[in-house]
This record gives structure tokens, C-alpha cells and sequence, in this order.
């Protein structure tokens, strides 16, 4: 089985800290990870393998130091990675960012099953995986918590509602977005942490890929940001302190009108 | 399309390098440098006081987006049941509509759900198209997003609003793609440009730290996707009178195909209140030491008629399941009232409920995060203090 | 500190960092609570191939050594003693045979051990013979075809015992030779005759499990005799001698994972309007415990290399890191809960459990007392050696 996972490299927010004089974001010497998400599809990727066989591919469309993220998918267990790196893809949205994916997926060729985390914790869209599908015209199954069954022709798999999950069924190739519940994400083995120091990472830049001038990066974005503003930031509160029977009641007394009396 | 600093003009101010969200702009030699981590977002390009920072794009020909007028909204169903989110999405479009001046029309899809057009029109929809098939009995990525496509190319209005369902989040940016356009995903604000009749879209980036407003400028329709519980639902107009439109699935079966097909449908036992839907969530943490104590906060939920939250520390312990997870990796929620207890108030879980309007604390540890953002809070041991609330709120309610 | 570590050594230390981070930290105080075995730990360890860093890479290891079984140890140690132990003691089992296995019982063995499929435990001790190793009364009898030896007693405070699947275990063979007498096999669970007694319950490193072997009338293969007979002894003297930095190793941990939680709360509490980490009293504290923390750290370095370098006399030093480093755990952890004050003593914050769990380093695998014997025996030597 042929298995793409997209992944996405993204500011660790643990560390993500705001400056209170200028209200922006200090991003000096945070981490970059792979997002959280994304470690959930490496690991089904891994375990879709180990049941029925196959390759694994990870993609990821981000600037050159991106190559960190992928290296660490090899640590993980992945085959094969592919960076896309141009400069003439910064400020895709997620519509230039599915369409540059899925011509990266196509000039890998072959794909049975397309893994996208649920979302990334930087931008919280989840459009990416199903805008990839439609320009792989594929059908998909999101925000998947369980796959019940897979083999060569269709997938069976479990996808959250709010309810709780439906099961669905689908033909392959298919794009299946995985929510955390899915499973726990292994660690990465020496062996893999030895070999992702070696290991080759294809690149590819907007020439190596069949793409539109017109339909990458911030020109075949249809979405553009037009203001970025720090939100108010919550003024601390009262906090009660001392003897609980006197702070509860003081709380009671506090919150009877948002209750609404 | 590039970003330049004009060498000449940069005084070194350090301005940009201060508002770049991505850590993009650096200063080499009291000059600001654009590294590769740029995402042309051109929050520079405004901070820079003597106009040093430039933003070339290149314009291509774009599609004449006249022709597009009126707003669309989702009108989400279950086993023929209007879902409150629509309610919302009828509520902004009617807003949005009334401030363009133009018309406001609800799709709604399904299996025998005719009888929902009169609801649809009484909260708010001047037109309702509905997609009726025995096909649509269940939810299914492909048919609902063809059906959505062909309306809209069909009826070409300018916006269209989805709610951010597990639904809406589906299928609706399949739509956007099929009819190459921009959609932006879980806005919690909307409003119409004066100037330019365009919709400002805003949604929380970075986990709520940053607000991002988004436009799609060359494109048409404008779709959003629309968090659930921010906006107000539309009120009911009993008698209101809608023009219905029903669309005609008969002439090209194609849409009603699906790759993916539903097999069965999974209820969660457990404390079936959805917390994305709740107005108020009472959420237990790791300070609760284990499973059996979460009936403290079970106690308490129901007292306030609330829902039970819970932060990744007490889901990871398999203290309660996933669903009822709060935070980055869990739902994002923006309940009336919002109780913490025993949670520390990691960034990752502040993320997911500081929208709420009014948070509550309880927490042993002074110093917790969790009170910089609640609007009352008390230190203590929970096990003190939970139950004495529970029974004072049912005291008093009784009373 | 700059240890200079080879690139390999790195990544093999920031892999067992994470685990001992992510996997290993979150669920100590439950192991520690429960007494139950860390096997989901086990599991997290043997797919990160991190039980084959010294193992020979013909049998599936990473061709590493002492060296790198303490960089392993130490990082785990630092989140769980406890835990930790399980991984050492499954090596002790396991050097015996990478000593004095013949090429048929390593390719047996050891491909299964590297790769954490099944743990191993040594058995030495018994209730007669702890520091006097001579003094033991198991024995082995061979049986008149020669092609079998039975073993007969008990052994007792034994690391891993019911746990691990593969048990190295010294027996007398010839009585009248004295410690020359013994000799050391392989015994796999389930041969019959062979049994365990009662877990004990421990003051510490409660994760890990510590049981009798019981031999009754167990018949094992001649084939699994290590070395020839005779060796036993010998057998086990070498095995510490690669194993003792792995002890001082995990002396290293625990003393920084207490250091640690002492830096922590001593920064965050608050007293008289400041961190009492302001205060130069708790100061002096913290910069003597880092200080003899990392003099023990370069002293089990510098000792594990010295022994991977082939060095055979290794003993003096080998009991010197192991002395040096459980001492500085013990009394590093005691302080960590008196700069905790009243809740490092309580057991639901993690001071205590560090100093629980550094007692034991200057118990087993050599007492203290003896480590400085064998030091001061060895000065001896040398002086009159005329070194």
C-alpha cells in the first residue's frame, strides 16, 4: 500500500509567550515541531504498514528549515520524504497550499491512502486534507478516531461527531483526516533517529512541480490577511482566598448574576 | 510577488520585526532582513512608519465577480431536526444581508425534510432551496458538497456561511475547492467593508493568541465557516412567509454519488451533553487525582445544568474520554460560564475555553495560570470547596 | 559539563531523556504507588532499541558499551529510579553471557535480549551469601550422563525475579573448591523445578520487582553453562565490574532528578515576598548538590570508558564511581526535600520518592563499606607493587 502522510512543522505554542508591552507574539527561540496532529497520521501510517505492507511517504510544504519536521517523521518509521520548498509558495492560504500539495502527491505518483493530521495547532483550518482530495479527486473521511478496517480496495473507519462517531465506508484511494484519539504516537527508535541523520530529502521547488504561476503562494491564494491584531487580553479576575466556607460564599455571591439569579 | 526592504529607507527602527507574527524579520547591521520563514501576511508592511517595507504582487486577470449577489447559509439537519447552529448561521446572514441590502437564502439537504422550510423561513431565510433524496438520509462528504457546488454556481451569491461542525468542517471546504475560491475556516467575528461592500472575516490564529481578519478579495462566493455558539440566532417570526425552491436532483443523479458510504452511527453513552453546545461547562483536571472524583464535578454540572469538561492531563489518564477534552488537542469551546477545577490552566488548554465570558477557578496553587484569565477564582483544596458549591447552587435553587 | 560524547551517544541520550520525559515521568508515582511493573515502559524502551546499546551488533545491538548502557541508565534514572532499574538489572543478567557466552548461547540469547523482547536478571545473592559471595549454598549437580546439571536452593533479593525470561544464576558445582567451586548458568522461566518466591516490598525503587528463585530438582542442559566450571565466580566479579558504573549511573540520575525538583520549587515558592531560591542559605545548598552531582557524573563517565576501552583493571575505580555517586545521590536527595520543606516530605510530591530511592544505591551490588574496601585493598596492591 502506497501511504502519503502531510505533515506541517509549527511554532511549539507551549512556548509561544505574548509580549505585554507591545501585545505581539515573542516567538524568539521557540521550538518548531511537527504539528501535534500530524503525529497522530505518522502513527496510523506506521500501523496501516505493519498490518498490510506498504510505503510510507511524508510531504510538507514549508520553508527549507522544514526539512527538521520531515527528518524527524524518518526517526518515527516513514520511508521517503519530499520537501516543497519555494520561495514563490510563501503566503499560500489553504487553497494554494492543497493545490501545491496535491501536485507534489501526483508527481510522487502513486497514493492509496492520503493521512492528514485533523488540523494545524497554527492556523486550526482542517482545509487543507480535503482541499488535497478534490485536486487528487478522491473521496474522504474526516476527523477519523478509529480505522476499523483497511485492505487494498477500501477503508472502514470511525469518524467523530458531536454525537460521538459514525461509521463510514470508502473506496480507495481515499484522504482520511485523524483526530488525537485515534491512537498514541510511538517515539522514534535509534535506528530511526540514526538513519533520518543520513537519509536522503527529496526537494522539490515550483519548476520541479507541474504547477500554475497563478495558482501558488500568495498569487493563487484567494484568502488574504488583512489584519492581524492581538485580542484583549483578559484582566485577572477576583480570586478569593482563605476559609473554603467563606470563599465559597463569596463566589456564590460573585457569580449569582451571570448565573442569571 | 515578493517583499522587499528598501535599503535606503530603513532606519532600523525594529517596528517590523516587532509585529512580524512568523519571527520573519530580523536586523542585520540596523537593517531589517526577511528570512524565509515570510508569509506574506504584510503586518510590515503596515507597522513600518517610513514606508520601507514593500509588497510587489503580481495581478493576473481576474474572474469578472460581478454577477454574484446574496448571502447563503447552511442550514445543518439532524434525523430532521434543524440544529441550533443554523439558527446562528440564519441570524449573521440575515445581518450580513440587510447590510448589503440583498437577499438571504438557506440550503438546507436531507431525507424527507421538506417540512423544515417553514422553520428555515421563520427564522430569517427571504429563499430556501432544498436538496430532498433518500440519498441524503445520512451526512456524506461527496453529495453534499456537489449539491452546495451546483447551487452556488447556479445562483451565484456572494457570501456563503457554514457552521463549524463536524458536518460543516467536512464537506464545506470541499465546495471551496471544487469552485476555486477562498473559505475561511472557524471565524468568530463577520462584518461587511463599508467601503468596499467586501466581508471582513475574523478568526482567532495561533490558538486565540493572535486575530487574524481574512478577505477574499478576487473571488467569489466569500465562504466562512462560523464557530458555534459566537453568534446570536436568528429570532422566530411565527407566520413568516419564504419563497422555497426545490432543487431538482432527478436531472443529474451524478450529485446524489457517493465513494464513501454510511455504515452506522456510534452514540457516546456517557454524559451525552455536547460540550461544544453546552452554555456552561464545568471541567475537572489533573488536581482531581483520579476517576472516581470526577463525580465532584458530574455533581456540580448538574447543579449549574451544565456539561462535563476536562482538561488532556485527566483525559490521558483515562480518567474520562477524549471527547470531553477541552484545549489544543481537544474542543475548542466558548461557553456562557466556564468552571475550572483543579486544572492548572496550561496555554493548551487556555486555548480552547478563555473565549468563554465568564471563567471560574478553583485551584490549590495560587500561582495556577489558570487564575491570570479567570474572572473569579478561589484558592483551596477542590475537595473542600466543589461539593460546599454544589450544595449551596442546589440550596439555593430549590429555594 | 562537555562530555565530548560521540554523535551516536548524543542521539542515544536525547532519546532516553525523552522517554524518560514522556513516558517515564508520568506514570513513576503510579509504579511507585502500586508496585506494579513498568512493562508498558519495557515496551516503550525495547521499540526504541535502546536495550541493545551494548550489546555487540552481530546479536542485533548497537555495538555500544558501558558507556552507553549509563547514558541510558542515568537518563531514566532521573525521572524514575525505579524504572530505571528494570532496564540495569536486565543488563546485569545480560552481561554474563555477552562475557562468557560461547557464539551459540549469544545467538540464542542475545538477539532477543538487544531488542527487549525478554528481560534477564542475575542471581547471586542468597540469604547467606550477599557481600561473601563465596558463602553460597545453591548448588548444581551434573547428572551421571553429563549431559544435564540440576540445581537445587534459593536465591533471594533478585531484581527482575519473575519478570525476566532469561536468568543468569551462579551454583556450586564443587563444594570442597570454595568460591572456585562455583560455577554460573542460564536458566530460562519455565523450566521446571524453577520457581518464584514472594515479591518483596521494598523502601524504594518500587517499580522494579525483587523475588527469590527457587530451584528445586531443576534440570537444566550442560549446554548452558557459562565459561567452564569454576568461573563462577569469576563470572560475577567481571559482570560487576561492567556493571557498577551502571549502578553509579543511575546514582547520577536520581541525585539530578531530585537536584531538579529542588531547583524548581525553590524558584517558585515564595517566602518573605521572594523565591526562596534568593535566599543564600538554600543557595550554598543547591550549588554544593550541582557540584558534587557533576563530579560524580564526570567520575562514572571517565570509569565507563576507561572500561569500555578493554582496561581489565578496572575494579578501584569501578568501586570508586560507584561509592562516590551513591553517596552524592543519598545525600543530594535528603537535601532536595529540606529545600522542599513540609511538601517534599509528603508523598504526593516527588521529593521524597528520590530519596527513597537513592538508599538502595549504596546497598546493592556492593555495599558501600565493601566498595571502600575493595578501594583501599587495591591502594595497598599498588603501593606495594611499588607503583
Amino acid at each position: 500500500m502506497n501511504i502519503v502522510v502531510c505533515i506541517k512543522q509549527v511554532p511549539d505554542t507551549t512556548d509561544v509567550k505574548i509580549n505585554p508591552e507591545t501585545n505581539t507574539l515573542v516567538r524568539d527561540g521557540v521550538a518548531s515541531i511537527i504539528n501535534p496532529f500530524d503525529m497522530y497520521a505518522i502513527e496510523e501510517a506506521l500501523r496501516i504498514k505493519e498490518k498490510v505492507g506498504g510505503t510510507i511517504t511524508a510531504i510538507t510544504m514549508g520553508p527549507p528549515q522544514a526539512e527538521n519536521a520531515l527528518r524527524e517523521a524518518i526517526s518515527l518509521g516513514v520511508d521517503d520524504v519530499i520537501l516543497l520548498s519555494d520561495r514563490a509558495f510563501a503566503g499560500s492560504d489553504t487553497w494554494a497550499t492543497s493545490y501545491t500539495l496535491a501536485q507534489g502527491i501526483k508527481k510522487l505518483g502513486k497514493f492509496d491512502i492520503i493521512l492528514c493530521g485533523k488540523q494545524a495547532i497554527d492556523g486550526d483550518t482542517a482545509q487543507v486534507g480535503p482541499g488535497i482530495a478534490v485536486q487528487l479527486d478522491i473521496p474522504q473521511i474526516m476527523f477519523v478516531k478509529h480505522i476499523r478496517e483497511i485492505n487494498d480496495t477500501k477503508i472502514i473507519a470511525e469518524r467523530m461527531t458531536e454525537e460521538g462517531a459514525e461509521v463510514i465506508e470508502s473506496s480507495l484511494p481515499v484522504m482520511v483526516s485523524v483526530v488525537k484519539e485515534i491512537n498514541t504516537p510511538r517515539l522514534p527508535s535509534l535506528k530511526g533517529k540514526m538513519r533520518s541523520k543520513k537519509a536522503e530529502v527529496i526537494k522539490w521547488t515550483a519548476a520541479d512541480l507541474d504547477v500554475e504561476e497563478d495558482c501558488i503562494g500568495l498569487n493563487g491564494s484567494p484568502t488574504v490577511v488583512n489584519k492581524i491584531f492581538t485580542p484583549p487580553q483578559r484582566s485577572s479576575g477576583v480570586v478569593f482566598e482563605g476559609e473554603p466556607e467563606e470563599t465559597v460564599k463569596k463566589l456564590y455571591e460573585a457569580i449569582k448574576p451571570v448565573l442569571g439569579g | 510577488m515578493s517583499i522587499q526592504v528598501i535599503e535606503e529607507k530603513c532606519v532600523g527602527c525594529g517596528a517590523c520585526v516587532r509585529v512580524c507574527p512568523f519571527g520573519a524579520i530580523e536586523m542585520v547591521e540596523k537593517i531589517a532582513v526577511i528570512n524565509d520563514k515570510c508569509t506574506l501576511c504584510g503586518a510590515c508592511v503596515d507597522a513600518c512608519k517610513f514606508d520601507a517595507i514593500v509588497m510587489r504582487i503580481k495581478h493576473f486577470e481576474r474572474k469578472d465577480i460581478s454577477a454574484y449577489k446574496g448571502v447563503f447559509v447552511f442550514c445543518e439537519q439532524k434525523d430532521g431536526k434543524l440544529q441550533t447552529i443554523s439558527y446562528e448561521m440564519l441570524g449573521e446572514g440575515r445581518k450580513l444581508a440587510d447590510q448589503l441590502g440583498v437577499e438571504l437564502a438557506g440550503i438546507v439537504m436531507g431525507s424527507n425534510i421538506k417540512a423544515l422550510a417553514t422553520e428555515i423561513g421563520e427564522r430569517g431565510a427571504d429563499k430556501i432551496y432544498i436538496a430532498d433524496a433518500p440519498e441524503l438520509k445520512y451526512f456524506l462528504d461527496e453529495p453534499y458538497a456537489k449539491i452546495m457546488a451546483k447551487v452556488i454556481e447556479e445562483h451565484k451569491p456572494e457570501i456563503v456561511l457554514t457552521g463549524a461542525t463536524s458536518i460543516g468542517r467536512a464537506f464545506i471546504p470541499r465546495v471551496a475547492a471544487m469552485l476555486d475560491t477562498g473559505l475561511t475556516a472557524d471565524c468568530t467575528g463577520l462584518d461587511i467593508c463599508e467601503e468596499t461592500k467586501m466581508l471582513l472575516q475574523t478568526r482567532p490564529a495561533f490558538g486565540g493568541n493572535i486575530m487574524a481578519t481574512i478577505l477574499c478579495q478576487h473571488y467569489r462566493p466569500q465562504m466562512a465557516t462560523v464557530r458555534h455558539k459566537v453568534m446570536k440566532e436568528a429570532p422566530l417570526q411565527k407566520g413568516r412567509k419564504a419563497e422555497i425552491v426545490n432543487i431538482d436532483l432527478t436531472k443529474n443523479k451524478k450529485v446524489l454519488t457517493s465513494r464513501t458510504k454510511f455504515i452506522d452511527a456510534v452514540l457516546e453513552e456517557m454524559h451525552t451533553v455536547n460540550i461544544a453546545e453546552a452554555d456552561i461547562i464545568v471541567s475537572g483536571g489533573r488536581g482531581l487525582g483520579g476517576p472516581e472524583n470526577f463525580k465532584l464535578i458530574e455533581e456540580l454540572a448538574q447543579a449549574l445544568g451544565g456539561a462535563v469538561g476536562a482538561s488532556r492531563a485527566a483525559v490521558d489518564s483515562d480518567w474520562i474520554p477524549y471527547s470531553h477534552q477541552v484545549g489544543q488537542t481537544g474542543k475548542t469551546v466558548c461557553p456562557k460560564v466556564y468552571v475550572a477545577c483543579g486544572i492548572s490552566g496550561a496555554i493548551q488548554h487556555l486555548i480552547g475555553m478563555q473565549s468563554a465570558d465568564t471563567i471560574i477557578a478553583i485551584n490549590k496553587d495560587p500561582n495556577a495560570p489558570i487564575f491570570k484569565v479567570a474572572n473569579y477564582g478561589i484558592v483551596g483544596d477542590l475537595f473542600d470547596i466543589v461539593p460546599r458549591l454544589t450544595k449551596m447552587l442546589r440550596k439555593e435553587i430549590a429555594v | 559539563m562537555d562530555y565530548l560524547l560521540t554523535e551516536t551517544q548524543v542521539e542515544i541520550r536525547e532519546l532516553a531523556r525523552q522517554i524518560a520525559e514522556e513516558r517515564i515521568k508520568p506514570v513513576a508515582a503510579h509504579h511507585d504507588e502500586t508496585e506494579e511493573f513498568p512493562w508498558e515502559v519495557m515496551k516503550v524502551i525495547a521499540d526504541s532499541d535502546l536495550f541493545g546499546v551494548y550489546i555487540d551488533e552481530k546479536y542485533g545491538g548497537f555495538g555500544g558499551g558501558v558507556m552507553e548502557l549509563a547514558l541510558c541508565t542515568e537518563e531514566f534514572s532521573r525521572a524514575c529510579g525505579g524504572i530505571a532499574v528494570c532496564y540495569a538489572a536486565s543488563a546485569l543478567g545480560t552481561y554474563p553471557i555477552i562475557l562468557f557466552g560461547t557464539d551459540a548461547q549469544k545467538q540464542k540469547y542475545l538477539p532477543d535480549l538487544a531488542a527487549g523482547k525478554k528481560l534477564a536478571a542475575f542471581g547471586l545473592t542468597e540469604p547467606n551469601a550477599g557481600s561473601d559471595a563465596g558463602a553460597i549454598e545453591t548448588t548444581a549437580t551434573k547428572t551421571k550422563d553429563g549431559n544435564h546439571y540440576i540445581l537445587n536452593g534459593t536465591k533471594c533479593f533478585i531484581t527482575n525475579g519473575g519478570e525476566a525470561e532469561i536468568y543468569t544464576v551462579v551454583a556450586i558445582t564443587d563444594k570442597s573448591k570454595g568460591a572456585r567451586g562455583a560455577s554460573c548458568f542460564i536458566v530460562e522461566k519455565g523450566t521446571p523445578g524453577f520457581t518464584f518466591g514472594k515479591k518483596e516490598k521494598k523502601m524504594g525503587i518500587r517499580a522494579s520487582a525483587t523475588t527469590e528463585l527457587i530451584f528445586q530438582d531443576c534440570k537444566i542442559p550442560k549446554e548452558n553453562l557459562l565459561g567452564r566450571e569454576g568461573f563462577g565466580f569469576i563470572v560475577a566479579m567481571k559482570t560487576f565490574d561492567k556493571s557498577r558504573p551502571g549502578v553509579a549511573a543511575q546514582a547520577v540520575g536520581i541525585a539530578q532528578g531530585a537536584l531538579d525538583i529542588a531547583l524548581k520549587t525553590a524558584m517558585e515558592r515564595e517566602q518573605f515576598g521572594k523565591p526562596v531560591s534568593s535566599f543564600q542559605g538554600l543557595q550554598f545548598m543547591l550549588a554544593d548538590m550541582a557540584t558534587k552531582i557533576e563530579a560524580s557524573r564526570a567520575l562514572v563517565y571517565a570509569t565507563a570508558r576507561m572500561v569500555d576501552s578493554g582496561n581489565e583493571k578496572i575494579a578501584k575505580e569501578s568501586a570508586m564511581a560507584k561509592l562516590l555517586a551513591s553517596d552524592v545521590a543519598m545525600e543530594v536527595s535528603t537535601d532536595a526535600v529540606q529545600i522542599c520543606g513540609g511538601v517534599g516530605y509528603m508523598r504526593d510530591f516527588a521529593a521524597e520518592k528520590y530519596m527513597r530511592d537513592a538508599k538502595i544505591t549504596q546497598i546493592y551490588e556492593g555495599t558501600n563499606q565493601i566498595q571502600r574496601d575493595v578501594i583501599a585493598k587495591n591502594l595497598i596492591k599498588e603501593a606495594l607493587a611499588g607503583k
